[in-house]
Formats: C-alpha cells, sequence, structure tokens
C-alpha cells in the first residue's frame, strides 16, 4: 500500500471525522451498490412499448444519424447495401467476429466486399451489433471485444451498427440491466461504449460541425 | 499553469478592449443559454433530477473514502493499475514515470481540466516527450500556445478567423491556397492531421468525468470520439483524474448523464460516453495493452472537512460561466487559472491558497444566476461569501475597505446611533441631490460614480417611511 494512499484516505476520513474499518460506513456502500437502486427514470423513458423505436428513432434523426428499418437479419445485407450505394461509400466494410452479423446473408450481396478484423487506418466503413438501445435520448450501447472492436465505432469515416429491435429499451437504467444479464452483476467489457449520433464538434467559432474525428456519417439499422 | 489570478482586475480591463474576444465571446454563450432553457423545457423531471443529482453527489462525498477503496477493488481486479498522486506534483512525476517506462516517444492526450490544473503538458515536454491534445479546441490551443478559457468549451474566446489563420502558419507542409473558409474545412484539415497522431501514438491519455465504484471504470464524455480514438489506438491508456469523481453505480451515472450534457450544452446527451474498465482482454482485437488510473487529491480531501465541501459535488458541466454575467463580459483567461467562472471563484482559492485567489470571489455581483442552473444545485454565491470573509479575517483587503467596514460594524451593532446617522446621511443627500435627483460624483464614492450615477435619497430613511405606513401617514 502507498505512503500516499494511506495519506489521502487518511485525510479523507479526518475530513468526515470517519474511522478506518467502520463497518457500518462501509456496508452502507456495499448496500448501496448491491442494490443499484433506480433513481428517477423520466417519463419519457417509460412510455409503452409502441413508440420506443418511434422515440428512437426520432432522437438519432435528430442528431443527424440515419435510421433503417428491416423486416429480418436476412435483410440487413441488402440494406446497408443499399445505404452505401446511396450515400456514395465503397462497398466495401469490415466487422468483427460477431456470431449474429457473421450470420447474415452477406454472400448475397453481389459487389459488397466483408472483411474482419479490428479497424485499419484507411477502413471506410465499420459495422457492429449493438447490445442494446436506449429510446430516452436515440443511443445504442455497444460492448466492445473480439466480436465488436471498438475502433470500429471510432476510426472508419462511416459506422453502422446492428440493433435488434426487441432489445431497444426506455431508459439507461434498462439498459444496464442488460448489461448485468449479458455479462454478470458487476462485470463490464473493456470498453462499454454509449454512442447517440455521427462525431461532431463546435469548437470553431461555436458553430456545429459533424464529423469530427470519430464517424461523419452514422447508420442504424433496426431489425426483428 | 501558471497562476495569474491576483492581475484579475488588470486582465478584466485588457479583456473588455479585446475586440477579438469580444466578438468570440458575443456569440456564444447566449447560445447555450437558450439551449439549456430548451433542453430543461423538454425533460419535465429535469429539476427534481437535480435534487436526486445533488443528494446522490452528497451520499457518495459522505462515504468518499470507502467508495474510493471499492473502486480501486474493482479496477484491480479488472486489471487496472491505480495510482494515488497527493499532489500536482506527484501525478506529474507518476504520468511521466509511466510514460519513460514503456518507452513512450509521443502521447497523445484526450481533453482533461485535471491534466490542466496539474500542468501535464509541460512536464511531459521537459521529459522529451511529444504531446499532442485531439480534442479540436484544446488542439488549436496547443498549437497558439495558450491555456482553456472554458471548461467545456475551451477556445470559446477564438474566432473561426484566428483557426485559419493559426492553420496555415501550422500546417505549412499543406499547399497555401487551399481553400479553409468553411468550419468543415477546417475541422476536416485538423482530422487529417491528428489521425496520424493517434494511430503513431504510444501513450494516450485521458480525463474522467467520473469513476464507477461497483465496476471500477472510469468514464469519458464526449462529442468528438476524440478520447476513443486516444484511449483504444495507443498501446497504454493513463487516466489523470480526482478522488472526488467517484460515483456508486452505473445507475447513479444515468441520473448524472441526464443532467450534465443538458446543463452544459443544451444536449439531451453527448455523442458518446464511454465507460472503460481495465486493460484489453483476452479476445479482445484492439484496445490498450496497460491501463492506468491516477487520483489526484491536491487539496479535495481537505476541502471535505470544511465548508466548501458542497464545492466537490461539481461535475464540470459549465452550465455557472455560461449564466455568468461577468464571464461573459471578460471571458475565461481573466481569471487567471485553470477554472474559470463561478465555479472558479470557489474551486482556485481552495486549491491555490486564498492569498492568491482572493480576486476571484470578489468578481462576482451575486445575480446568484450561477446557484440557480447549477445541476448539483451548489450555492456558489454563498461559498463566494465564505471566501470573502475568510480574506477578510486574513487581513487581505486594503486599509481603507477594513476601515470602512469597521465603522460600519460599530453603526450597524448600535441601533440607535444607526438610525441617527441615517436620517443625518439621507437627510443631508436629499438637501444636496435635489437638483438632479442623482449623483454624478460623491466623496468617498468615486468607485460607484466613476462608472455611474448614485441616486440622491428622497430624505427620509426606510425605517422612518415604514414608521409613517404603519401610522398611516400619507406619502
Ligand atoms: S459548479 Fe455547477 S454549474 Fe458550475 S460547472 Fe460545476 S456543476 Fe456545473
Amino acid at each position: 500500500m502507498s505512503v500516499a494512499r494511506t495519506a489521502i484516505l487518511g485525510r479523507i476520513r479526518a475530513s468526515l471525522k470517519a474511522k478506518a474499518g467502520d463497518e457500518a460506513r462501509i456496508a452502507a456502500a456495499n448496500t448501496r451498490i448491491a442494490t443499484h437502486a433506480n433513481q428517477l427514470v423520466p417519463e419519457r423513458a417509460r412510455g409503452p412499448e409502441q413508440g420506443r423505436v418511434a422515440l428512437f428513432r426520432s432522437f438519432l434523426e435528430g442528431q443527424l444519424a440515419s435510421v433503417i428499418e428491416v423486416a429480418g437479419d436476412d435483410a440487413v445485407p441488402a440494406a446497408i447495401n443499399t445505404y452505401l450505394q446511396q450515400m456514395e461509400l465503397p462497398a466495401r466494410l469490415r466487422m468483427g467476429a460477431d456470431a449474429r452479423l457473421a450470420a447474415m446473408p452477406f454472400a448475397a450481396e453481389r459487389g459488397l466486399v466483408v472483411e474482419t478484423g479490428p479497424a485499419q487506418a484507411d477502413d471506410a466503413v465499420g459495422l457492429s451489433h449493438a447490445l442494446c438501445g436506449i429510446a430516452e435520448t436515440g443511443t445504442l450501447v455497444m460492448a466492445a471485444g473480439g466480436d465488436n472492436p471498438v475502433t470500429l465505432a471510432f476510426l472508419p469515416t462511416t459506422h453502422i451498427i446492428v440493433v435488434r429491435r426487441d432489445t431497444i429499451v426506455g431508459s439507461y437504467e434498462e439498459a444496464v440491466s442488460k448489461v448485468r444479464d449479458a455479462l454478470g452483476a458487476i462485470s463490464m467489457p473493456r470498453t462499454l461504449n454509449y454512442i447517440s449520433g455521427p462525431s461532431r464538434t463546435a469548437d470553431i467559432g461555436g458553430k456545429i460541425v459533424i464529423g469530427a474525428h470519430g464517424p461523419r456519417n452514422l447508420a442504424v439499422i433496426v431489425t426483428g | 499553469m501558471r497562476i495569474e489570478t491576483p492581475h484579475f482586475k488588470d486582465n478584466a480591463h485588457e479583456a473588455l478592449k479585446d475586440k477579438q474576444l469580444q466578438k468570440a465571446l458575443g456569440g456564444l454563450p447566449g447560445g447555450l443559454v437558450a439551449q439549456r432553457a430548451a433542453a430543461r423545457a423538454k425533460l419535465p423531471e429535469f429539476e427534481t433530477l437535480r435534487d436526486i443529482g445533488r443528494d446522490l453527489r452528497n451520499e457518495t462525498l459522505e462515504l468518499l473514502d470507502v467508495y474510493l477503496e471499492t473502486y480501486e477493488r474493482n479496477a484491480t481486479a479488472a486489471g487496472a493499475h491505480v495510482h494515488w498522486a497527493e499532489t500536482a506534483e506527484d501525478a506529474r512525476r507518476i504520468i511521466v514515470e509511466l510514460c519513460k517506462a514503456e518507452g513512450a516517444q509521443l502521447v497523445t492526450k484526450g481533453k482533461s481540466m485535471i491534466s490542466e490544473e496539474i500542468g501535464l503538458n509541460d512536464a511531459l515536454e521537459e521529459a522529451g516527450l511529444e504531446v499532442v491534445e485531439t480534442d479540436l479546441g484544446e488542439y488549436i490551443l496547443q498549437i497558439r500556445g495558450e491555456t482553456p478559457s472554458h471548461i467545456i468549451a475551451p477556445a470559446i474566446h477564438l474566432t473561426q478567423e484566428q483557426v485559419e489563420a493559426d492553420f496555415r502558419r501550422v500546417h505549412d507542409d499543406l499547399p497555401a491556397d487551399r481553400a479553409l473558409v468553411e468550419p468543415a474545412e477546417l475541422v476536416g484539415e485538423a482530422r487529417r492531421v491528428l489521425r496520424q497522431k493517434f494511430l503513431a501514438a504510444d501513450v494516450g491519455i485521458t480525463g474522467a468525468n467520473f469513476l464507477i465504484a461497483e465496476t471500477g471504470s472510469s468514464v469519458i464524455v464526449t462529442n468528438e470520439g476524440n478520447g476513443d480514438l486516444t484511449q483504444s489506438l495507443a498501446r497504454v491508456h493513463i487516466v489523470i483524474t480526482s478522488i472526488d469523481k467517484v460515483l456508486a453505480t452505473r445507475e447513479d451515472l444515468a441520473t448524472i448523464l441526464r443532467l450534465l450534457a443538458r446543463s452544459a450544452t443544451g444536449q439531451e446527451c453527448t455523442t458518446y460516453a464511454t465507460l472503460s474498465t481495465g486493460p484489453r482482454r483476452p479476445g479482445d482485437v484492439d484496445g490498450p495493452e496497460a491501463y492506468h488510473v491516477v487520483l489526484l487529491d491536491n487539496g479535495r480531501a481537505e476541502l471535505l472537512g470544511t465548508r466548501f465541501r458542497e464545492v466537490l459535488r461539481c461535475i464540470r458541466c459549465g452550465a455557472c460561466m455560461n449564466h455568468c454575467p461577468v464571464y461573459g463580459a471578460v471571458g475565461g483567461h481573466t481569471y487567471g487559472w485553470v477554472y474559470p467562472g463561478p465555479i472558479g471563484a470557489v474551486l482556485t482559492p481552495a486549491l491555490i491558497g486564498i492569498e492568491k485567489g482572493a480576486n476571484l470571489p470578489n468578481a462576482s455581483t451575486f445575480c446568484g444566476r450561477c446557484e440557480s442552473v447549477c445541476p448539483m444545485r451548489i450555492p456558489l454565491p454563498k461559498l463566494m461569501r465564505h471566501w470573502r470573509e475568510a480574506d477578510f479575517e486574513a487581513g487581505q483587503p486594503p486599509l481603507t475597505q477594513r476601515m470602512a467596514l469597521k465603522a460600519w460594524t460599530a453603526l450597524a451593532t448600535r441601533p440607535r446611533l444607526y438610525h441617527l446617522a441615517m436620517r443625518f446621511g439621507a437627510a443631508v443627500l436629499g438637501a444636496a441631490g435635489t437638483w438632479r435627483g442623482r449623483f454624478g460624483w460623491l466623496p468617498l464614492a468615486g468607485g460607484w460614480t466613476k462608472h455611474r450615477d448614485l441616486a440622491a435619497p428622497q430624505g427620509r430613511t426606510f425605517q422612518q417611511l415604514w414608521a409613517e405606513t404603519q401610522r398611516g401617514v400619507p406619502r
């Protein structure tokens, strides 16, 4: 244990007039973490299921993302191909090892080249699968890893995210529950990203410019 | 960062005369004020969320030592190295040593006010490292040799024309006749230049808006995505943050995120919020191989035990400065150190000492707008007043001011003497001022009348008028 650590914790306890190893205080913190109670969840995040995708969609579009709804996984590659053509983007994308993406019929898309692995410096398009979506702000929750490498979300000029319709929840709190369900009570991936639009900046004269360092284009494909 | 706080008054005069600065300030803060108001209107629960945010930050601070230990335990279990730094110097030394141990040459940096507080860039450069700021605003400041003037919009004091001139000067390997008129062209150029740095960096340094005890995660909140490229492309990710940033759970983070972006820029949420936990895992194909977190104290643990504790709830949204008339008039650099505006007026004296920071809590009109918008409901005016008291007790104000206050105290604590003196004063001033109803100059009040007139009293004191009203005397 470092000297600095002991000194800092000692100063904090002196300021709080608390003792090290005070069982009641430790229990209070542990209980708060173990119960991880929701605070106030806004009304808009608690709305009925029917309106949820529309809310999710409207916020994303407000942030200048494209939202494309398709009937099922089999329709995803064609939707991507069409989007790339409409945006006049190269028909070449990269994705990770995600089994859900791998099961989609990309081979049937003529002219669409699919590569795998983490993003390379000159990649134009990255494709990832979201863990879930959050309607209250139009946010995608991405659990990064070998399945969905984090660099795919930030290096390429265009990022495409596939999200299953039935995983779009109302609130941040529900999304956290989904992370717990997928990974365990307190486990996290190396990187968990909340993404709510293409990258942007207002650092030059206060004017909003889309495409700062991350993607210029964000397309969200809602499937299922 | 150099401490310029004692020169607040001179700096303010300069700032008011600076045409470029006034142009840059003219457009922005008003926009942020309107955007915040619009975002607040769209979320009916906003005011209640502020109460909840305040309470949960208070609860965390009350158990700060326990939450920090929990954070450390969970972060370490995920493979993080947690370092504790008592002072700015300790933090600099730890980070320089980590970079050296990695044999690093190029360091990219995300935006971090703590790194400004500890003067990290200078320390890294002295150690022979190349440091590149990657937040667009910070990058512009770095090539200009300036410091941030706002905690979330660091280059808010600059105009687009100034940025264009800087890019032409610094990116001198690009064609001189290239188009750089549109903001998008400037952003595109910076993007291309900084890409090379992201890809070549050995170490990526970011701050952390928050730490989460439950999972041992650090959180960054950005719109540009630069922090994410900084931390996922370099071999080593170092987080520099302070001990007050810890939250208990991801649910608490949800509440805080609902308040942060809306208060800061009026966005429903920022484009990115990223929770990082340890280094890359087996099976990961990208992300940093090592992950270090440096926890800075620098006076905060002690602050926790003072009447200034509430300032530690701050989530650095910048709303207080966006709404501050003084900040809006003179800009952030005038404050002379890392944290400008109302939050700076309270935090700076705590971190650098009231001897050096006394000017800041005095640079306030006490209009109260900062407190009325602070998402954490920090009573900023009250805390500024505490600093004024501390300053007075330390014997700092000029002799004339102290004499005047002593005389005032002598009067104000003796009601009969007070009434007598006030009646006399009101009668004399009322008689002298009947001609115009106001004074352009008065002895002993030159500081006031230099810039505005003093209304002449109407010849009777408030107490007299009140007594007459009670007795039903017609006015
Ligand atoms: S003091 Fe309040 S308003 Fe100012 S930056 Fe901190 S949280 Fe925001």
